[in-house]
């Protein structure tokens, strides 16, 4: 409702700065994380004017192209990029925003969209659309781009390669970290930014430290730890007081940044690392992989290869949500 | 809530919506997904053909290949940020089927707890702010009142913060349980990571009974503003909204409706039942079917068969989620929400083929989840320290099923002996009503333009047909949620756009 947006009196008002919200290759789930601020809203509608967010609003792409350059004061883009369109959005909110934030894990890192990365386009294509087991196309249909019936021509968007994390399509200012981010990271970074403050270029808006740091088992960490197996969470009781990594279970806390309030250590889980590295580390698979692997209490090989059967799928592992941003960026599995 | 902050929320909720209109909570884009209605008309002028397109896609089920099983709940959960709990629940299930494990009865318990939990916090937002204001509002109200704003100049201000107060309430016991409520990690095979500890028992006991109320109260708004209304009546029963098709459902032993576990149900469009399966047997029973204009599969029953986008005995098109289901079942399991599918098929007959009951339905689901809650923390068993059984069999195939708000919705792995995925096939809760939705769209369109007039109220009513399904095409894709709201192109015979229409 844009001509809703702009009633006379409101030019008079004084102008606050104008936010926009867009979503790209993602769930939904960050979407809800800023649902999920409640009466915290008020805090943020008294300071900013939304003036893009699909989700909520019928503000349509043109009327962002309308838009002064460098006009948006801040735009919050979630998802990872997988389609031209998603692209093309990306490049249109950078170019009329003074701050672009990669808001989530998927715009931040690649998110578990991006474990698609491991896998060629053609194979997701042939299992969905042909070798699934409910599929019955005897006649090998694929969606197409351009579809022609009867003179009508239906058209879809192109599904690319490889998913790819925000930065590596448009420049980004700063990223907000999470699958989901909390709404308080949210909030403080938004206050931040509106307060004026411009941490270097690059940061991510929440605590540069270990999640271990704010871990209420934290106390129940051994200073040396020993790894004589690696067990999988299915397959053994968690106690739900002691450090997960003491119990033997595979926990990201040590190489993942902290700011989450331990949700899922909470819910008695080990941590899977969504909040990504902290600033010191450049590759938090690598990281994590160098503190367990240095941890083995194990000399053979063979004793090695053993506990390292507790971590039968490495990549997932490590780089739940990291994929697209790693060194490794793009691993490709055998078809 | 403390009273400030609900000062603070209803000060900011007015605010907003002033401002804004839409701002607050209006994520009927978001559910649905990415949308695209393409309609061609003929030379008379009159529809020739309508698409409705989803054009996204994920790869879920081949990016699953080389995963712990374990991990699944958690993995498949981002498919969608909306209905997590849906999927971890049903991927959950299915770790228990692969793995040959029954969890002990707190855990199964705990494990219902939070989906009807979830199911009435979800159910409550399609109700008040998605497609609920159609009806609360009105369908020909202007869009701009057609919201949760309308809603609350309809009910008053009072119900719209009682919906945010309740929906947040709500969500706290899923984050108690699940750790968080966006992405919860409850789930294990043979049962949950963490149980209710006995001096947090009387307040959720507390929210329990509030949403007992709340949910008794919607249906009460429902019949003062809906069913006392001789025109939304004629509109819900009206031919562009009514399709004679089968439908599907979980039910109990007694063939009750439950969310969380049984055996599928499947009835034709007589009501008479055709099938009854458990989850195992579905690839006897489900089958998809590809076309080249959308990165949708297109459900239907197997045995039937696919005759294209028609209803009737001989499609095999069914339908799922809240009308679907009760037309699966023979009644509901507790007392007040039978009361009110009795009410609901009195007024409706059996069964009940108008796409636009979708909402009735919804909220005799909201009483039964409402009051399946208070039942299952009265029960003295829920905070038992017995949660989990630790599988030890090899794993071999598992298929859980579970209702989703939104339908039925399949989980089924394939591992090796160590519990790695090396295959995987997911129905999701709108894949199964995609082709009925397909044919309520062209019908809607079909009755709305005629000699080339395009009327005013085409999107809307558009809308109508298929966000009475609450659909999330997020989910349907294994995709993403779309970037642009629903969009419909108006095509001559030539192929040149006349018009094109945006909400």
């Amino acid at each position: 409702m844009p001509e809703k947006q702009k009633p006379a009196e409101k030019r008079k008002a004084p102008e606050k700065p104008k936010v926009a919200l867009y979503w790209c290759s993602s769930c939904g789930g960050c979407e809800e994380s800023v649902v999920d601020l409640a009466e915290n809203i008020l805090t943020v509608i008294d300071a900013v004017d939304i003036v893009f967010w699909p989700v909520a609003m019928d503000f349509k792409k043109a009327d962002v192209e309308a838009m002064p350059d460098g006009s948006i004061f801040a735009s919050l883009i979630n998802g990872a990029i997988r389609t031209s369109e998603q692209e093309e959005m990306a490049r249109l909110l950078r170019k009329k925003s003074a701050v672009v934030i990669a808001y989530g894990a998927c715009a931040h890192l690649g998110g578990i969209p991006a474990l698609a990365n491991q896998f060629e386009r053609e194979r997701i294509l042939r299992y969905i659309y042909e070798e699934a087991p409910t599929v019955i196309n005897t006649g090998g249909i694929r969606p197409m781009t351009t579809y022609k019936d009867n003179g009508h021509t239906a058209t879809l968007p192109v599904f690319r390669h490889v998913v790819r994390t925000l930065d590596q399509v448009v420049d980004v200012d700063y990223y907000i970290p999470g699958c989901a981010p909390t709404p308080k990271l949210l909030l403080d970074a938004l206050l931040a930014l509106l307060r004026g403050e411009r941490p270097p270029k690059g940061t991510v808006l929440a605590p540069d430290t270990a999640l271990c740091e704010e871990c209420p088992r934290k106390d129940s960490k051994p200073t040396d730890l020993h790894f004589t197996e690696f067990r999988r969470p299915h397959a053994a009781p968690i106690d739900p007081e002691l450090c997960l990594l003491a119990q033997g279970f595979v926990c990201m806390g040590p190489a993942t940044r902290g700011g989450c309030e331990a949700r899922c250590i909470h819910g008695n889980m080990p941590c899977t690392g969504c909040f990504g590295p902290t600033s010191r580390v450049r590759d938090q698979g690598a990281k994590i992989l160098s503190s367990l692997a240095s941890n083995l209490d194990a000399q053979e090989d063979k004793d090695i290869l053993k506990i390292l059967e507790g971590i039968p799928d490495p990549v997932g592992t490590f780089y739940r949500y990291g994929l697209a941003g790693s060194l490794l960026r793009r691993a490709l599995k055998p078809l | 809530m403390e009273k400030p902050i609900q000062d603070a929320w209803n000060t900011a909720y007015t605010r907003a919506n002033e401002k804004t209109r839409r701002i607050v909570v209006d994520p009927i884009t978001r559910l649905e997904g990415h949308g695209k209605i393409d309609i061609y008309l003929d030379e008379n002028g009159d529809v020739d053909r309508a698409f409705f397109q989803v054009p996204e896609l994920r790869g879920f089920e081949v990016f699953s290949i080389g995963r712990p099983a374990e991990d699944m709940p958690q993995i498949t959960s981002r498919i969608c940020g909306v209905c997590p709990t849906a999927h971890h629940m049903a991927a959950t299930k299915a770790l228990d089927d692969l793995y040959h494990v029954e969890p002990p009865p707190a855990a199964k318990k705990l494990r219902e707890l939070i989906y009807n939990t979830f199911m009435l916090e979800d159910h409550a937002l399609h109700v008040y702010i998605l497609g609920g204001p159609d009806f609360i509002v009105g369908p020909d109200a202007p869009a701009a009142e057609r919201n949760v704003v309308g809603v609350i100049g309809k009910v008053g201000l009072e119900t719209g913060k009682r919906v945010i107060v309740m929906r947040k309430r709500l969500r706290e016991i899923i984050s108690y349980l699940g750790g968080k409520v966006i992405h919860p990690v409850f789930g294990l095979p043979g049962g949950v990571a963490k149980g209710i500890a006995p001096e947090d028992l009387p307040a959720l006991r507390e929210v329990a009974r509030e949403g007992l109320e709340f949910a008794r109260f919607t249906l009460q708004v429902f019949k003062d503003i809906v069913l006392t209304n001789d025109e939304y009546m004629k509109l819900i029963t009206s031919y562009p909204y009514t399709h004679r098709t089968y439908y599907m459902g979980l039910v109990d032993d007694e063939n009750r409706v439950n969310f969380y576990d049984g055996h599928i149900r499947v009835v034709n469009p007589n009501g008479e039942v055709f099938a009854r399966f458990p989850a195992r047997q579905y690839t006897d029973y489900v089958a998809e079917h590809v076309e080249s204009w959308s990165y949708v599969r297109f459900s239907y029953l197997k045995p039937v068969g696919w005759t294209g986008f028609t209803d009737g005995f001989d499609s095999g098109i069914y339908a799922v989620a809240p009308l679907a289901r009760l037309n699966a079942a023979e009644g509901m399991a507790t007392p007040e929400a039978q009361k009110a599918y009795d009410e609901y098929f009195a007024a409706l007959g059996h069964p009940v083929h108008y796409t636009l009951a979708n909402h009735w339905a919804r909220i005799v689901e909201m009483i039964f989840a409402a009051e399946r809650i208070v039942e299952l923390l009265d029960d003295p068993e829920i905070t038992s320290k017995d949660i989990r059984t630790i599988p030890t069999a090899v794993p071999t195939e598992g298929f859980g099923v579970v209702e989703a708000p939104r339908g039925t919705l399949f989980h089924h792995y394939v591992t090796d002996e160590r519990g790695i995925i090396t295959k995987a096939n997911l129905i999701v809760a709108t894949q199964n009503n995609s082709a009925r939705m397909a044919m309520s769209v062209e019908k809607a369109a079909r009755g709305m333009i005629h000699n080339g007039v395009v009327n005013e109220g085409l999107l809307n009513k558009i809308e109508m047909a298929f966000r009475a399904y609450d659909p999330c095409h997020a989910c349907a894709t294994h995709s993403l949620p779309g970037q642009m709201p629903l969009v419909a192109y108006i095509h001559a015979p030539d192929g040149t756009i006349v018009q094109e229409l945006r909400r």
